[in-house]
């Protein structure tokens, strides 16, 4: 069996030797040119000059252009049609490409980029969610609601009632690879794009767009991305599109990498959310109902940025049943960078509002906030007698698979939660300057994209008659292991070995209309189509093999890389050579679409997610009373995978996303000044965690437990869902502030030095 | 300018490089050898690491912020050399495979060459050796767990590098002297010492710097010298020797240096650069202006010692003629009560947003001696004058410092940007001459002295 081994990731031994090739590393193929953009000074105004003659005339300079100089469509939105590549007549933030370099070299393209002179007529700029809200500048034509029965009414008749906001950080991707491509063009006005993508159908169709020729037209491969986490979702259609459109005015190859100090002004970042909340609640902190107001700080263009909020009010609920509900959410546009896609999707700003309302309801009660957690969780699911109806969520999806208390008993036992918090409070009464916090907190994220025809996947597998495997399919590397998996998948079907199998890079031409690898979804929508498509080749091999043999071919069995057939048994490669001696096709597409996913995004109703991923974590923290300072010391971790299908790349993404989590709501903050400027724009300012910011000590453990729902092998979506278990991390910092004093912290995120001390300097108040 | 270094153990010569060439953008564009990554092209990632052997050993470093003349007469080996000539791995290799060390695998290539050098040198301190290493996937646990792993293997043989000759020239100057002389000549020319800051003019500033003369051949700036006044510490000697200097010595100093920029970082940075470059957040001047420290200046052959805390007039202007540079810096012998408190939003690799030291002497419970400096509070590197005169001649108690707490608004009337509020570099101001007082007291009172 190769599935559910902990192997290394296929590519590691290419990585520690620096033979893995990303798209800046391919081989400059001769006259390659470089380019670079020149970007808008200011937030918002139109643009009165552009003066561009000391661009032109600068060493290098092949060409430059502008809006009017683009041969067909200016449009690099993934689907709103909102976001030119290069500005028209306006620019509507600070960073905004405005023209294009083609030059010999990288570092001519920027040094004459910066040689533009704009001359603009400004306008009043709408930074900040206040300034969006006065001025109702929003997408869509008001929020959207999400509602269970009478919330009002139920937080009226309720023992308890507490209100309150919380402000979240936005938070930048920070791949390590920029946003990177390559055009090569091809004869007849073809291009071939390599491109550092998480979705290369998009960057297909943008650049057929952009070139005024048919998808047919153009290939793009992807074999690995340095990191996307969301970033190259719909991020790198402005390189590719730049790369292939001065590919075809210059008929020479080009490529474009973003210095990272342009990655960050020009690329969109996850959401800054503010969530006020209303809540109703019995003694024992049982919630009667909650109404949220979600305000996201969309940017300038749409991108993806309304199934973004949608995906914050589906997690509005996180682990919580919630008998009555309300849910409003605005989607805000600001002059900043348009925020987009980030590990999580909205979900972890959704979770972080209803995470803070049960610490809320725990502080005001004197409770133990996990308490509180425990009595509201969802009831568990699969009750097979049929007695006990699920519960159903705000948006009225049952809870079925809810295996939640048992995950938080195990975890809480595990990580000797009751004993360490006892003796966290003896600490914190004994040291008058420092003060520790610890929380658990649980994860309940919903796997599927919520665009439901996204849903779909497919493969192409060929079996050489040597026996060797070619693996094809539409899910793109970025580290997540997803094509070890794949490849583990296959060679399980065909019974080879791992070696019998050639991962192969992404390509539009070998698997058409791909979704995005996002939203979890790479294994579990490529692994079926996989699947289904060496099941195939396997069944064809097995009627041929079955009938040269006077056999059933339900008796044809593929093992330790041989082929038994009745009484005979030969190599798998023998076998593949006299399959094709028979004229028989050992080549398979595969296609998979999820089922049981149907839902109605405007009323909030249905069934958006085949299932949930759980998961939980403890993380204690310590906090320094004079300076905020604060750091963590302990996570414990207990997450659902279903089935494993590598334990060791499923415990990498969670012991990442728990970092990056806990990155987001710590130290990991992104400032823009008055004028719309990003004040934080590279890693000397923008800090994400280092190596010594991952906990002291670090627990991470798989719960042992199968899909109930028919997932490839029985596993679970991996990618997301650990990253919302840092949350953990904020909650403790705000329990450890919480000891400073009678007040309650309503911390804000990132929870920087700053940020701590205010709310220490609060609480005592 | 011509140079010549070892490549991976072949020796390279190059005719006429330009002075501010890239090593990274050399090995990637003229060499071919993308194994090692651009990350951020400013010093801040490791994805762009080298190690580096000279004749005191062999360095991690960030090519992206090292020009080609800094590699004149060392030795370079990049991620594509530590694997053996038949293509073995390096035992930091296996362990990264082994123990899932890679996830997207750009940042990976940095680590190797961050780990290959500690394991090299010995080094098992592996939170500091891979500070400077940023990796957003897998939350460093396994890349800690493939060091561990790999500490007890021999060091391979093909990793020792020799180091080969090379002479030196007027732009490359080998001592005092030669500087002295050619800065002389050329007033308005660029000293790059490390170049971790004059690095980013290039690589950021996209500026060309005209003239500029490298320091690392003058070996006599590189020396800390004890003599009877204290100790001389020449201006070219880098972050990591003074931090072996002050380990011992002033071990509040050195823990500073410890969180002071990375391995790469400190490996390349010069404590000259640090001081003259005039920055209000560098981290060296406050703690050497709590300690006393004079400055050493040199113009031509004439030379003058200042106190360290004159030499910054303003922001952005130091005490500093056309032709003058810094030649060293001496710190005074003697007993030292030091605490350096460096606030920034991440421990390790990161600006200060308040660097506090304090140097408080108490005999018979009486202060009789206050020194106290403050980075990122004001436009220079400055005493908190106010707050010594409100301690001086006190009993040292609680009651004198929450006494001298207000004085703090009359030294410094610090900015709000995006490392810090003015309230809240304030406030942590404060707060760090209250730890200080806890700290002497004997009580515990920064977090990361907490264990689990």
């Amino acid at each position: 069996m190769s599935v559910a081994r902990p192997l290394p990731h296929d590519a590691a031994p290419l990585h520690v030797t620096g033979a893995a090739r990303y798209v800046d590393d391919i081989p400059a193929p001769r006259g390659c040119l470089h380019l670079a953009f020149g970007c808008a000074e200011i937030a918002h105004g139109a643009i009165t000059v552009m003066d561009l003659d000391a661009v032109r005339a600068a060493p290098g300079v092949i060409a430059v252009l502008t809006a009017g100089d683009l041969p067909f469509a200016n449009d690099v939105s993934p689907s709103a049609h909102d976001e030119p590549m290069l500005a028209t007549d306006a620019v509507f933030y600070l960073g905004q490409p405005v023209f294009l370099v083609i030059a010999t070299s990288h570092l001519a393209a920027r040094k004459a980029a910066r040689l533009g002179r704009l001359t603009y007529d400004a306008r009043p700029a709408l930074l900040s969610i206040d300034d969006a809200l006065a001025a109702s500048s929003r997408f869509e034509e008001g929020p959207r609601i999400y509602e269970k029965g009478d919330t009002a009414a139920a937080i009226a008749g309720a023992a308890h009632v507490l209100d309150g906001r919380i402000e979240i950080g936005a938070q930048e991707h920070f791949y390590l690879e920029g946003q990177a491509a390559l055009a090569l063009p091809q004869e007849g006005g073809d291009m071939i794009v390599h491109s550092s993508t998480q979705h290369p159908t998009e960057i297909q169709h943008k650049v057929g767009e952009a070139l005024g020729i048919p998808m047919h037209g153009v290939r793009v491969e992807v074999r690995r991305m340095g990191g996307g986490f969301g970033g190259k979702e719909s991020q790198g259609n402005a390189l590719a599109v730049a790369c292939a459109v001065a590919a075809r005015v210059t008929g020479r190859p080009c490529r474009m990498r973003y210095d990272r100090d342009d990655d960050f002004t020009i690329t969109g970042k996850r959401h800054d959310f503010r969530i006020d909340y209303r809540v109703g609640f019995d003694g024992d902190g049982r919630v009667a109902g909650v109404e949220f107001i979600q305000y996201a700080r969309c940017g300038w263009a749409q991108d993806l940025s309304l199934p973004v909020a949608d995906r914050a009010m589906l997690h509005a609920d996180n682990a919580y049943h919630l008998p009555t509900a309300r849910i409003e959410s605005h989607r805000l546009k600001t002059h900043t960078q348009s925020a987009t896609a980030f590990r999580g999707f909205g979900g972890p700003q959704g979770m972080v509002g209803i995470e803070r309302v049960m610490d809320h309801i725990a502080h005001h009660l004197g409770r133990d906030p996990l308490a509180v957690r425990q009595a509201n969780f969802y009831a568990s699911g699969g009750d097979i007698s049929g007695q006990k109806k699920p519960q159903t969520t705000p948006y009225g999806m049952p809870v079925e698979d809810f295996i939640l208390h048992e995950m938080t008993e195990a975890l809480v036992e595990r990580s000797d939660y009751a004993a360490r918090r006892a003796a966290i409070a003896d600490w914190n009464a004994a040291n008058p300057i420092l003060k520790k916090g610890i929380a658990l907190t649980p994860v309940k994220f919903g796997i599927s994209f919520t665009l439901t025809h996204l849903n779909q996947a497919g493969a192409l597998v060929h079996v050489y008659q040597d026996g060797s495997i070619h693996l094809n399919h539409g899910g793109t590397e970025m580290g997540q292991g997803l094509f070890q998996k794949v490849a583990q998948v296959a060679a399980d079907r065909f019974g080879v070995p791992l070696e019998a199998v050639k991962i192969t890079a992404t390509d539009t031409g070998k698997v058409p209309n791909t979704s995005a690898t996002a939203a979890s979804s790479g294994s579990d929508l490529n692994g079926m189509a996989v699947k289904a498509a060496c099941d195939e080749i396997r069944d064809r091999m097995a009627a041929c093999l079955a009938e040269l043999h006077q056999a059933d071919p339900a008796d044809v069995v593929f093992r330790d890389g041989r082929v038994a057939i009745g009484g005979a048994e030969m190599p798998f490669a023998e076998a593949a050579g006299l399959v094709y001696q028979n004229r028989v096709s050992l080549s398979a597409t595969g296609f998979y679409k999820t089922p049981k996913v149907k839902w109605d995004r405007i009323k909030g109703e249905g069934r958006p997610f085949f299932y949930f991923a759980y998961g939980a974590a403890v993380t204690e923290v310590v906090i320094d009373t004079l300076t905020g300072e604060n750091r963590i010391l302990r996570a414990d971790i207990l997450h659902d995978c279903g089935t494993s299908l590598n334990p060791a790349l499923d415990i990498g993404q969670i012991e990442g996303g728990y970092v990056q989590g806990a990155g987001w709501l710590t130290t990991e903050e992104l400032v823009w000044d008055d004028t719309g400027r990003l004040r934080t724009h590279a890693p000397s300012t923008y800090k994400i965690p280092a190596c010594s910011d991952r906990p002291d000590i670090f627990n991470v453990a798989l719960w042992d437990g199968a899909n109930r729902e028919e997932t490839i092998y029985r596993s679970k979506a991996v990618g997301e869902p650990p990253f919302m278990l840092g949350i953990s991390a904020f909650l403790a910092l705000s329990d450890a502030v919480a000891a400073c004093g009678p007040a309650y912290p309503a911390l804000d995120a990132p929870a920087t030095a700053e940020r701590v001390l205010m709310a220490v300097q609060k609480v005592r108040a | 300018m011509d140079i010549t270094f070892l490549l991976n153990g072949e020796t390279v010569e190059l005719a006429d490089v330009s002075p501010t060439t890239t090593a990274l953008d050399w090995l990637r564009e003229a060499r071919g050898l993308t194994g090692t990554k651009e990350g951020c092209n400013e010093g801040d990632c490791g994805a762009c690491t080298v190690i580096v052997t000279d004749a005191d050993g062999a360095k991690a470093l960030n090519a992206c912020i090292l020009f080609l003349p800094q590699l004149h007469g060392k030795a370079v080996r990049t991620v594509e050399g530590i694997s053996g000539p038949e293509g073995q791995l390096h035992p930091v290799q296996q362990a990264m495979i082994d123990f899932h060390g890679s996830q997207c695998g750009f940042c990976t290539p940095g680590f190797i060459a961050s780990m290959a050098c500690a394991h090299l040198n010995g080094e098992t301190a592996h939170d500091d050796a891979l500070a400077g290493n940023l990796c957003r996937c897998t939350g460093y646990a396994p890349i800690v767990r493939a060091a561990e792993a790999a500490e007890a293997a021999p060091v391979p043989d093909w990793m020792r590098d020799d180091v080969p000759t090379a002479s030196g020239y007027p732009a490359l100057p080998q001592d005092g002297d030669e500087l002295a002389t050619w800065y002389l000549a050329h007033p308005d020319g660029t000293l790059i010492g490390g170049a971790t800051d004059v690095g980013l003019w290039v690589t950021k500033g996209l500026r060309d710097l005209g003239e500029v003369a490298f320091l690392h051949g003058c070996r006599d700036l590189q020396r800390i010298e004890a003599g009877a006044g204290g100790t001389r510490i020449g201006a070219a000697c880098t972050m990591t020797q003074v931090w072996d200097w002050a380990r011992d010595r002033h071990p509040a100093y050195a823990e500073m240096i410890r969180r002071y920029g990375s391995v790469q970082v400190r490996n390349a940075a010069t404590i000259g650069g640090n001081i003259a470059n005039g920055s209000p957040i560098g981290d060296n001047p406050p703690a050497l202006i709590a300690l006393g420290a004079d400055l050493h200046l040199r113009k031509g052959d004439g030379r003058r010692v200042i106190a360290l805390e004159d030499f910054f007039l303003d922001y952005g202007q130091q005490d500093r003629a056309a032709g003058e540079f810094v030649e060293a810096v001496s710190v005074p012998r003697g007993q030292d009560a030091l605490r350096c408190y460096k606030l920034s939003k991440r421990f390790d690799q990161d600006i200060s947003a308040v660097c506090g030291c304090f140097n408080v002497t108490v005999e018979d419970g009486m202060v009789t001696g206050a020194r106290i400096a403050f980075g990122g509070m004001a436009g220079v590197p400055k005493r908190a004058s106010a707050v010594e005169t409100a301690l001086l001649g006190q009993p040292w108690t609680e009651a004198t410092v929450a006494a001298a707490l207000p004085a703090f608004a009359e030294d410094f009337t610090p900015l709000s940007d995006m490392r810090a509020s003015a309230a809240y570099r304030l406030s942590a101001a404060q707060g760090l001459l209250q730890r200080y007082f806890a700290e002497r007291s004997g009580q515990t009172a920064t977090v990361l002295e907490v264990a689990p």
